[in-house]
């Protein structure tokens, strides 16, 4: 990650002009103290990442804990804090902290009954020009082989900070999974998908920070676009509330299809069609932008437009 | 004061487990370590499992929990009875332990690499809360082999917590040996080590007793090779 984008200006005054809206990264580090002096429980654990960005007051210091490069003992760490009664919040990369200790999220937070609150950067392709050994597509779908995961995908850094002081007090496991591309507003910050337009011919769920190209991507059709804030657990009620054709198109910033087996469950009882949009599994081998990556795998306007005219047409 | 049933018993509850022969070496190269921990040194009491002032003992080895059931019923965290339907569907005590079945049972192991982190957390939750309680991780000589464990020894050492006892049950059963021995390596990253005879009751409690008051202990309990008769 470059440092500039997280001295982005996120503090512009609100003007018809287009604002970049807050980096959701940058927020986290700033509301991170507050997170740990609101309640006694909290500690945070990082691995080198965000150490440098983080300003911890000198009496928050001891809980504050950077293990250094060292993400298996992260989350082994978080696992024996939590069975000591205190709350982890646990930092680092989505590939190092979802990925390398993927048998630590199992075992030391699973399989011992106890929770943390995870919280990644990077996205799928944030650190596009760093390639593959950064890239987090893998994250949602990892998490999904485990049990009693929430998993937030924020769409603004609004969103992220809801979804952060809303999980902080339980002892549950969240993963808030923040991105370096957001929308420009703030639309619902979960669990329930909010409504954002209705339509008759199917429906289009956009998460996070994917909602705002949805909605230009399908413009002039006649859909209904919910947007998720969280997708796990999915909301199945509102998508059956809403839904007119049985037409269903998921547009995920991380691997294509990971909702699509929570939406044949919420709709296991109605003939169907299921559209996975996503980050393909294939290596691109590519480095450049996130907007380079977002059109290789159709996930600009055009291509998520393209898609879900194909889909319905 | 002395528990109801005592050392002597452990062979007799021991027995009683069949069906887990392949993890019998490791069960019994435990077995005086885990006495000498129950009977002198961890402050635990089964009326009061769950205590947030009691020592912590984590059994990152998981392999052969007999050894550690018999001493969980000897010490009266255990009813007996759960020993004869060892690993059965119905039973809560498995080849390798659930913490969320067993009480007394404070992590669940079997996958190796585990407890030296999870006692890292334990032991730096402990300390923020200002308990004196110890937090006491068994492992063994060929779970070193598991990088992990390094990552937890490394950082142990350089936080300083003192909270926190490893034991290194050394049956030699590493595949490619620790040449000039298991403790330097502790001693390495800042830890106080030291080695004791692991059948030898004296010497083990004299080993935990050993002051460290501003870094983590290693105990490295030294027993007869695995295979070799005893």
């Amino acid at each position: 990650m470059s440092a500039s984008a997280l001295l982005t200006d996120t503090q512009h005054a609100s003007t018809s002009e287009p604002v970049t809206p807050p980096d959701q990264r940058e927020r986290f580090y700033g509301l991170l103290p507050e997170l740990i002096a609101s309640d006694p429980r909290a500690v945070a654990l990082l691995a080198d990442i965000g150490a440098g960005y983080v300003d911890v007051p000198p009496g928050l210091a001891d809980r504050v804990i950077n293990v250094g490069i060292r993400e298996q003992l992260l989350v082994s760490a978080a696992g024996g804090l939590a069975l000591a009664g205190m709350r982890p919040v646990v930092h680092t990369f989505a590939p190092f902290l979802v990925e390398r200790p993927y048998e630590q999220l199992k075992l030391d937070l699973g399989h011992q009954g106890v929770g943390a609150l995870l919280v990644s950067a990077g996205g799928s392709y944030d650190m596009a020009g760093a390639g593959e050994t950064h890239f987090g597509p893998r994250d949602v779908p990892l998490l999904d082989t485990l049990e009693g995961w929430t998993v937030h995908v924020p769409g603004h850094a609004d969103e992220a900070e809801a979804q952060l002081r809303a999980a902080l007090p339980g002892e549950d496991r969240v993963y808030v999974r923040l991105s370096g591309a957001s929308n420009a507003r703030p639309y619902g910050s979960g669990p329930s998908m909010t409504v954002l337009r209705r339509g008759g011919r199917g429906t289009v769920v956009a998460v996070g920070p994917l909602a705002d190209r949805t909605l230009a991507a399908v413009e002039g059709l006649d859909v209904t676009v919910l947007y998720a804030p969280t997708v796990r657990p999915f909301d199945a009620a509102t998508l059956r509330a809403t839904l007119s054709e049985p037409d269903v198109v998921l547009v995920e910033p991380y691997l294509a299809g990971t909702s699509v087996r929570p939406v044949a469950e919420a709709l296991h009882d109605v003939r169907h069609r299921v559209l996975g949009l996503g980050v393909g599994v294939a290596e691109l081998r590519r480095y450049g932008s996130p907007d380079d990556h977002d059109a290789a795998h159709g996930l600009d306007v055009a291509g998520i437009r393209r898609s879900v005219t194909r889909f319905l047409s | 004061m002395r528990s109801p049933t005592g050392y002597a018993d452990l062979a007799g509850l021991m027995t009683r487990m069949t069906g887990d022969e392949k993890h019998e070496p490791a069960a019994t190269s435990t077995l005086d370590v885990l006495w000498v921990l129950y009977d002198r040194i961890l402050r635990v009491d089964p009326r009061h499992p769950d205590d947030p002032d009691r020592d912590r003992f984590l059994v990152s080895k998981g392999h052969g929990p007999m050894a550690l059931y018999a001493v969980l019923v000897a010490r009266g965290f255990l009813d007996d009875h759960l020993l004869d339907r060892f690993a059965g569907y119905d039973s809560t005590l498995g080849h390798h332990p659930d913490r969320t079945l067993v009480p007394g049972v404070e992590i669940s192991s079997g996958s190796l690499g585990h407890g030296l982190g999870l006692a890292v957390g334990t032991a730096s939750g402990l300390r923020l809360q200002g308990r004196d309680a110890r937090t006491v991780v068994l492992v063994g000589d060929a779970e070193l082999d598991e990088g992990s464990n390094f990552e937890a020894i490394q950082y142990a050492g350089r936080a300083g917590l003192s909270g926190l006892s490893a034991v290194v049950v050394d049956n030699g059963s590493a595949s490619h040996g620790w040449p000039g021995g298991i403790a330097g390596r502790f001693a390495a990253e800042g830890w106080a080590a030291v080695d004791a005879d692991g059948r030898d009751h004296d010497d083990l409690e004299r080993a935990f007793r050993t002051a460290h008051p501003d870094r983590p202990l290693a105990v490295v309990a030294h027993v007869e090779p695995k295979g070799s008769p005893r």
